[in-house]
């Protein structure tokens, strides 16, 4: 099994209904993507398939058709994303295991729309749950990362 | 030892009888500080300055011996030990350090008293003071109860402060003048001349000089970093992927485990059929457990698909098999002996001899905790030793449970405490750590992760107890006269304690908790507690009993203003007792508005709460739309004496109300034939984003004391959204969750 991710090309021994998620986790040591439900109801494990969020523990291994960016490929402490910047700003994580599915999620809505309402916001990321309740600073860092990539202050 | 022992689970029994059963240690033993746990594994030219400093080439590392769960505590302790020791934040490293009595929880049973928490005159003080004593031979070091704040805030400081002062005699020395003209500032102590010496460069030096035993501390008024917002010290780790939580723990080697055991709950398995599992892909072992087995594999998948193959004949559980048959057995407790009467005024059978205005029965569900993370650790035995990987809130105990699994000695078992994706009360069990340990024994040589399926997680918790409460009012003049209050729930104590090989004696406070003790007057007051037997394993829950007594108790008041005629926000300000409670109900009250008028199908409900000593006034605008109710605004005021951190403070009163908020709407642990019936986030429903209101906090500090937040936020959520229902619908819902009731937009 052939994979891109973040830049990087892998091979991978593994059945091909294995899902994403326990490729990149188990098998090539990304683990920024979390396990949470294994059903797709809480977008822990949310990555990037060709810019668009997909829930990796849920899709097979054998059905990725295109290159694979994880919360790790997003940016780094040294080089952070418009959007983990904005998460930092706004001190949004606690407990932080939601937040990479939280923040990839975030970054696609804010790829493909610059000017989010607070509707198109919630409905984004009403697939993220967050049981720390982290939700209204999650709300606000979503706000200031669009106006930062709009090019406002 | 042996007496020793068994004055201290004596003493661990809540009762102020017990608590001076300790003093028999003696002061002076009390006094002796527990060995410092650094220096057991200190490389050249690194100094544990006390459990809390350690200073090497690389610079400073505070220990913060908490679970960090997400309620910040690790950038609190830290700041608390920076603010002393003259370090910035970003400066240093944080780490939860090693697991050790030394780090004992002294304020873990402060709360346990059947003393109100607004009671701090001289006699309660001593009294509370006194808990320290057993809770230091306990040894525990535990993350709970809100307490880390309280039993950290002198602790640690005083950490930093001897911790600088064992470098100025260090610098005093190396440069050969007198310690009075140094002073230290950003991780350096500066010479009257202006000469810099790095804490770094006296480490070997100061690895030497004893600290002073009670250092001086600064006043408030000095500091830098307390009282200010900090920047979290995991928050960019956490914003990267970078965090390393006990599920992302890899070792060379490492295999990948899952279990499975029997869904009706402590009962035992008579035997499983493994064939099919054992042939499918990446499966390596099959490990039988006492209650179920444990499927070992190269990848997590592989494991969970093999578990699901495995056919299972389990014992019968010894519990009732359905939700009814449980609250049966609540209801049937208030026929027998109470459990506790630590509220009694006035003659409340006389007042209701001839009636009551008000009767009736709430009731709540069992919850689960739910954590992200879903349960999970990391052991490796080998060469006659343990070591241990996982997020739990007490370490102490996992070493106990792991050197029993594994035949060895403590000190030969290694505890990595991770952060943890979520606590809430479900990582002071030691059931997910068990597990790992068994996998890892039979394994012996091999590194195993045992991640538990969510649908594992969900079925085998310990759940927040389902409660009951009966109560009959009567109201006055418009004003509260008196109430009669029956709390039924089977005891928190008594299940989680057992399990770790504690019994307990006398009354469980947490049936009563948050409903006994609140700030409250009436002419005749009654609260009784009534405790029917454990049947599912039960736990801390957020909060534990205020969780459900804040709802009961604060939905009555309501009723009871409501029956008066009263606004429910001037009722209570007439029953108050506790100044402290009037300046949040006031502060909530005018953040809201109370009192405008609102368009119809509108309503706030407004309620208070005392837990863990911290009065939280919350109230909830609703609104009653075609789809159902749907939740405006939350304003929630709070007061914790002294606020160190009040943008964490902030996060974890909104986080509180997000949880309580959403356990109230949704939220309940059904049985059928014995076994749980939710398994998943599909059919255990969790608050999302579309559905969560502005939240606005204000924080407080009129308190007598400093408290912890990570609890109190909770339990006034449920009441005040079921009081906002009432005031938008006129329906009073006495059933939790609303969500069986009535629609949410």
């Amino acid at each position: 099994m052939k994979l891109i991710v973040n830049g990087t090309a892998y091979e991978a021994d593994v059945s091909g209904d294995m899902p994403l998620l326990w490729v990149l986790r188990d098998e090539l040591g990304i683990t920024g993507p979390k396990y949470g439900c294994g059903i797709g109801m809480c977008g822990a494990c949310t990555v990037h398939v060709d810019g668009s969020p997909v829930r990796s523990c849920a899709l097979p291994v054998a059905a990725v058709d295109g290159e694979v960016t994880t919360i790790e490929g997003l940016g780094t402490p040294d080089s952070l994303s418009a959007v983990q910047s904005a998460w930092i700003e706004h001190q949004v994580a606690q407990c932080g295991y939601c937040q990479p599915g939280q923040i990839m999620s975030a970054a696609a809505l804010l790829a493909e729309n610059a000017e989010p309402t607070d509707a198109d916001i919630d409905r984004a990321l009403s697939g993220n749950l967050c049981r720390c309740g982290t939700y209204p600073r999650i709300r606000a860092a979503v706000r200031t990362a669009a106006e930062r990539l709009r090019g406002g202050a | 030892m042996g007496r020793v022992k068994t004055v201290t689970r004596r003493v661990f029994l809540v009762g102020s009888a017990a608590v001076t059963g300790g003093v028999v240690f003696g002061i002076w033993r009390y006094k002796t500080p527990y060995a410092n746990p650094l220096l057991e594994n200190l490389a050249e030219g690194e100094a544990a300055l006390t459990p809390y400093v350690r200073i090497d080439r690389d610079g400073v590392t505070i220990i913060a011996p908490r679970a960090e769960m997400g309620q910040g505590i690790h950038t609190t302790l830290a700041a608390m030990v920076a603010e002393e020791l003259d370090v910035a934040l970003d400066a240093v490293r944080v780490e939860h350090g090693p697991a050790s009595r030394a780090y004992f929880n002294g304020a873990i049973l402060e709360e346990a008293i059947p003393i109100p928490a607004t009671d701090v005159g001289r006699g309660a003080e001593r009294a509370r003071r006194l808990t320290h004593v057993p809770a230091k031979f306990l040894g525990m070091q535990v993350t709970g109860g809100s307490t880390s704040t309280v039993d950290g805030f002198v602790k640690m400081r005083k950490a930093g402060a001897a911790a600088r002062e064992v470098l100025l005699t260090a610098a005093a020395e190396a440069l050969g003048s007198e310690r009075s003209g140094l002073v230290t500032e950003q991780g350096a102590v500066v010479a009257p001349d202006g000469r810099r010496l790095r804490y770094e460069a006296l480490a070997e030096r100061a690895a030497g000089i004893e600290p002073p035993g009670d250092p001086e501390l600064r006043p408030s008024s000095e500091w830098k970093l307390l009282g200010r917002p900090q920047p979290r010290v995991d928050m960019v780790p956490k914003c990267t992927g970078a965090a390393e939580f006990s599920i992302d723990v890899r070792l060379p080697g490492m295999l990948h485990a899952t279990v499975r055991r029997n869904p009706r709950l402590g009962a035992a398995m008579r035997g499983y059929d493994a064939a099919t599992a054992e042939t499918m892909p990446g499966v390596r072992h099959i490990v039988p457990l006492d209650d179920g087995v444990a499927v070992v594999a190269s990848n997590t998948w592989y494991a969970f698909e093999a578990a699901k193959a495995i056919s299972f004949d389990w014992e019968a559980s010894a519990y009732p098999d359905s939700t009814d048959d449980h609250y049966e057995v609540v209801r049937a407790a208030f026929d027998g002996e109470s459990d506790s009467r630590f509220r009694d005024e006035g003659d409340v059978d006389a007042a209701l001899a001839e009636g009551a205005d008000l009767e009736g029965e709430y009731r709540v569900p069992y919850l689960a905790h739910a954590t992200m993370e879903p349960l999970n650790a990391v052991a490796w035995f080998r060469d006659g030793r343990l070591d241990i990987w996982a997020g739990n809130q007490m370490p102490t105990q996992a070493v106990k449970e792991g050197a029993a699994l594994a035949g060895i000695d403590e000190e030969r078992v290694r505890v990595h405490t991770t952060w943890m994706g979520g606590g809430f009360g479900r990582r002071a069990e030691m059931d997910f750590i068990r597990a790992a340990v068994s996998v890892a024994v039979a394994l012996e040589g091999t590194p195993v992760k045992t991640t538990w399926s969510r649908e594992e997680d969900t079925t085998h918790d310990c759940y927040r107890p389902l409660a009951m409460a009966r109560y009959r009012a009567r109201v006055e003049d418009g004003a509260a006269h008196t109430l009669e209050l029956a709390l039924s729930a089977p005891s928190v104590f008594e299940s989680q304690f057992g399990r770790i090989g504690q019994s307990t004696m006398g009354p469980d406070g947490s049936i009563v908790q948050s409903a006994w003790d609140q700030p409250y007057s009436m002419t005749n007051y009654r609260v009784t507690g009534y405790r029917p037997p454990v049947m599912l394993p039960i736990s801390s829950w957020r909060s534990v009993g205020a969780s459900q007594n804040g709802f009961f108790h604060e939905c009555i008041i309501d009723e009871m203003a409501h029956a008066a005629g009263r606004d429910p926000l001037d009722f209570r300000f007439d029953m108050l007792t506790d100044e402290v409670s009037r300046g949040v109900l006031e502060a909530a009250a005018t953040m809201a508005g109370w009192g405008a008028d609102l368009p119809p199908g509108r309503g706030m409900g407004v309620a208070l709460v005392m837990s863990f000593g911290v009065p939280v006034a919350e109230i909830v605008e609703v609104v009653d739309t075609p789809n159902g109710i749907r939740i405006l605004r939350v304003w929630a005021a709070v007061d914790v004496g002294t606020a160190l951190d009040p943008r964490n403070i902030e996060a974890q009163v909104q986080s509180g109300i997000v949880f309580g908020l959403s356990a109230a709407m949704l939220n309940e642990i059904t049985l059928s034939e014995g076994r749980v019936e939710q398994r998943n986030f599909h059919d255990y429903r969790l608050m999302r984003l579309d559905q969560v209101p502005a939240i606005e906090v204000r924080i407080l500090e009129n308190g007598h004391k400093i408290r912890g937040i990570g609890e109190p936020g909770t339990p006034p959520a449920a009441p005040a959204l079921g009081n906002a229902i009432f005031a938008a619908t006129g329906r009073r819902i006495r059933t939790l969750p609303f969500g069986r009731s009535v629609r949410f937009a």
